[in-house]
């Protein structure tokens, strides 16, 4: 029998209506709010000064049934509880969003769009999100999508918040599709020279294979399989390497691995997993089967971009930015003006974490 | 009657001459590829949903993006609406055109550009068919997942339009989730890139957003998909039910159990046995319902996965359990659902096939309502459907030509439609709103919903001139609509004017 929670909203934890109220008074008076949820990715996007506009308050599952492989809930809800919540039923978020932090919200991971390490072989956070409820910038309380996986009535504004970092909508609750727990798991760590892995790499996915992360710490390729017994088995034998112990995957997963760490400016390049390395700086660290790269660099940060987009991806200073400097890979001028007119459909008073994605927006 | 289109419901366009549009699109495309005799434009008066019909202006067949840039320009100019059209199979009447536009068919953008093996993509033109991509990856053991049913003949163009999903969507995602790129074209005719090689883009997801904006935001030209490794081994279960609550509870079993099979399709008694005389699949026609479960993966898993969804179907009650043997045995058990739609030729002269999605759990309850309204409306209903995502596909049986019958069968389609909203699930899974399903859009947003809508597609289209009286409702439709429909006892709308 599902064990379905009160899909009633609880009397506690909603705060949808002094949210709204707040935005209403924002946007008559034009001036500008700050959203935050944890605050734990308070480094992640360009700063944005503004009234803060706190969502931690508004939480709760509301609705949980594992049969339907669907949780909603409230964005203030802390990352650990949902998460917990889920173990309990064998399930789990596809996307592996890092966590940065106890305060951690879903809201937060909604929308900054971060996918941990299963991303190439799983999905990303806008894969998952089913239907999300959000205020505009008239503080008007909207609901896009739903809690049902197919679903193509009106535009997927849902997964649009996904890595919009609020500058559309603060969102009030999300559904996530859920994946149920790999039946097994295996990490193991190869000795193979970072030009190699990728090339070995690109062959190997070529087949079917029950890779779910591919990562090179500059030294060694560490590999993490999960599936079914009999594919983990089988591909574990055939690769070889040294078996290592999956908690090495939550420091990836959670941005903790020794080769990001520091306080230096960290720039983070999404490439085309084929694609060579651009010669931008020093690249620490990859993940993503290549696709995404951590990189150290002393060049201007146009350089970068020009080097990522150069080779079909884009880089953006994932860390360490200092004060009203872009971080994002510059939009072209059609595109960047495409961004704001939606920008304006949703917040035409412009309230909503201006200037935390792009200064023009 | 929702084939006609309504200025006053669904948008003013200035009165165009035809003589001045025929020379200006006469400019953009030589003689051959622009077509304004009636007789020519009949092909293209209906799409998969052939109740509704009406001629365009025009109908432009470009080559290329350049091309379809110069349409789309002249229209823009001119004021003129454009409806792109791909193979004209959707459901919807999303290609449906309309007096006085001009219908954009992409058909003769049919070329796959390239295949890249080790990036695991295709890049591909929007003409090209669903089914014609599997097959070309096919020598490098690669394939494209999304697989609607109408794949032989469905567009890529058309299916990133409707986010189109199919039998294997369960496992693999729909179009959203297996394409990375695409070129597109606003009714500027600028071009815009979407998406990138990477697993992701700077800025906002306009990938997500144009997935499924079903020709109201740009033109298609260009699409790179994702392609995935052809599974080692793939198995096929079919078990029948005596009851078809019992199939319903088996397919939330299995999902709960932590399964999620390749497919995981489901046909009632009335479809099964139509199905079953039109394709000799082998389905046991004394059943109540029957799944077609497949699990794919390495060898050794497929099989185990298979044991435990025999195990659970068990449990639930299943009357018989039969492992296809090998691939013909699976190919038919496969056929008689791929038929089911033709089959319905069978039973009566038309059906129209209704697209609703709703939460697993309720699929119970929600068959037993179907039921219910087949009997109070006087017509028979046969449910073939997507169970593993709680996607209903009822078909209505009916007869255009007994008087009153097409009418009845709308009706009894919108109310299964609300029934699905009211259970917490959409008014459609995958077929898209088009034209046919405007109306419940109004049931399923409200009004400051309908308005985001809206200004997000003026936001790519100011002046409203893709896809008009298509998937968004303006207020004023759902005003006159609201006036004979009451939502949850209140009148929605209820301070617009109603004319
Ligand atoms: C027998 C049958 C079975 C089906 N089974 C399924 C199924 O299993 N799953 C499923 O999802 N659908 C199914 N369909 C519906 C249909 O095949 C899909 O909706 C398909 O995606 C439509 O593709 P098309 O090329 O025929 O598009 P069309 O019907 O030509 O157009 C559909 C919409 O897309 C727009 N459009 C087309 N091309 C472009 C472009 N390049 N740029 C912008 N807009 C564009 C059109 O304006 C229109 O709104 C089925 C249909 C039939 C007849």
């Amino acid at each position: 029998m599902p064990t379905s929670l009160a899909s009633e909203p609880r009397a506690t934890g909603d705060i949808a209506a002094a949210l709204s109220e707040s935005i209403r008074r924002a946007a008559a008076e034009r001036a500008a709010l700050a959203i935050t949820g944890g605050d734990t990715k308070a480094f992640y996007g360009r700063s944005t000064d503004g009234e803060p506009l706190s969502i931690a308050g508004h939480r709760g599952i509301v609705a949980y049934d594992p049969s339907e492989l669907v949780v909603v809930a409230r964005a203030g809800t802390p990352l650990a509880e949902v998460e917990t919540a889920l173990a309990a039923n064998g399930q789990q978020l596809a996307f592996e969003p890092p966590r940065l932090g106890p305060a951690s919200t879903l809201g937060g991971v909604v929308a900054s769009g971060l996918s941990g390490p299963r991303r190439p072989f799983a999905g990303a956070v806008r894969d998952c999100v089913l239907g999300a409820t959000i205020l505009d910038g008239h503080g008007r309380q909207l609901r896009f999508g739903g809690q049902v996986f197919k679903n193509v009535a009106g535009f997927d504004l849902f997964r649009l918040m996904a890595g919009a970092l609020g500058v559309l909508g603060v969102i009030l609750e999300v559904s996530i599709r859920l994946a149920p727990a790999p039946r097994r798991e295996a990490a193991l760590a190869l000795e193979t020279p970072s030009a190699d892995a990728r090339r070995k790499l690109a062959e190997l996915m070529r087949r079917p294979v029950p890779l779910s992360g591919a990562f090179h710490d500059g030294r060694q390729l560490h590999l993490r399989l999960s599936g079914g017994e009999a594919g983990v088995e089988a591909i574990s034998r055939e690769l070889g390497g040294e078996s290592e112990d999956l908690a090495f995957w939550d420091a990836v997963r959670d941005l903790r691995h020794p080769a990001l760490a520091g306080d230096g400016p960290l720039w983070r390049l999404s490439l085309p997993q084929s694609a060579p390395i651009p010669p931008v700086g020093e690249a620490l660290a990859w993940d993503w089967a290549g696709a995404l790269v951590w990189m150290r660099s002393d060049l201007a940060p146009e350089q970068i971009w020009r080097g990522a987009g150069a080779a079909g991806g884009h880089a953006t200073l994932f860390r360490g930015a200092s004060g009203g400097a872009e971080v994002f890979q510059p939009l072209a001028p059609a595109m960047l003006a495409l961004h704001q007119r939606l920008k304006a459909a949703l917040d035409p008073a412009g309230v909503l974490n201006p200037g935390r994605l792009y200064g023009a927006l | 009657m929702l084939d006609r289109f309504e200025s006053r419901l669904d948008g003013e366009f200035a009165e165009v001459d035809r003589a001045r549009l025929l020379e200006r699109l006469a400019a953009a495309l030589p003689p051959h590829r622009l077509i304004a005799t009636p007789e020519s434009m009949r092909p293209y008066e209906t799409d998969g949903l052939a109740a509704y019909r009406s001629l365009p202006a025009a109908v432009a067949l470009p080559a290329d993006a350049d091309e379809a840039g110069a349409v789309l320009r002249a229209c823009r100019e001119l004021g003129v609406p454009v409806v792109a059209r791909g193979a004209g199979t959707g459901l919807s009447g999303g290609a449906l055109p309309f007096p006085g536009c001009v219908l954009l068919a992409l058909g003769k953008l049919n070329r796959i550009l390239e295949i890249d093996p080790l990036a695991r993509t295709a890049r591909v033109q929007p003409g090209v068919r669903n089914l014609a991509i599997s097959e070309a990856a096919k020598p490098y053991g690669l394939f494209y997942a999304p697989d609607p049913s109408s794949q032989l003949a469905c567009s890529i163009g058309g299916n990133v339009a409707e986010n189109a999903g199919g039998v294997h969507c369960l496992k693999y995602g729909l179009t959203v989730h297996n394409i990375v790129k695409l070129e597109a074209l606003t009714i500027e005719g600028e071009r815009l890139t979407i998406g990138s090689d990477a697993l992701d883009a700077p800025g906002f997801d306009l990938l997500a957003l144009l997935t499924g904006s079903e020709g109201l935001l740009a033109v298609v030209t260009e699409i790179t998909v994702r392609l995935l490794p052809i599974p080692a081994d793939v198995k096929t279960l079919l078990v029948a039910f005596p009851d078809a609550r019992c199939a319903a509870q088996a397919v939330a079993d299995i999902i709960a159990a932590g399964v999620i099979p390749a497919g995981l399709e489901m046909m009632d008694a009335l479809a099964l046995r139509a199905a079953e005389r039109f394709a000799h699949a082998g389905y046991p026609e004394d059943a109540d319902a029957i799944l077609i479960c497949e699990c794919d993966g390495h060898a050794g898993d497929a099989g185990a996965e298979l044991e435990r969804l025999a195990d659970i179907c068990r449990a639930a009650g299943a009357s018989l359990i039969r492992l296809a043997k090998d691939e013909a045995e699976r190919t038919r058990m496969w056929a008689g659902r791929k038929g089911a739609f033709p089959a319905m030729g069978r039973l009566a002269p038309d059906y129209y096939c209704i697209d609703g999605t709703i939460p697993r759990r309720r699929l119970p309850d929600v068959l037993e309502g179907i039921a219910e309204l087949s009997r109070v409306h006087g017509l028979a209903v046969a449910n073939v459907f997507h169970a593993g995502d709680g996607n209903l596909h009822p078909l209505i049986l009916y007869d255009a030509q007994a008087p009153g019958q097409l009418e009845r069968a709308e009706t009894l389609g919108g109310a299964i439609l609300e029934l699905c909203v009211e259970v917490g699930g959409t008014i459609t899974g995958e077929h898209g709103v088009g034209r046919e399903k405007i109306n419940q859009m109004c049931v399923q947003f409200s009004e400051a919903e309908l308005t985001a809508f809206a200004a997000i597609k003026a936001a790519f289209d100011p002046a409203g001139l893709l896809n008009p009286g298509k998937a968004i409702p303006t207020l004023a439709r759902c005003a006159e609509f609201g006036a004979m429909h009451v939502h949850h006892g209140e009148t929605r709308f209820a301070d617009l004017p109603r004319f």
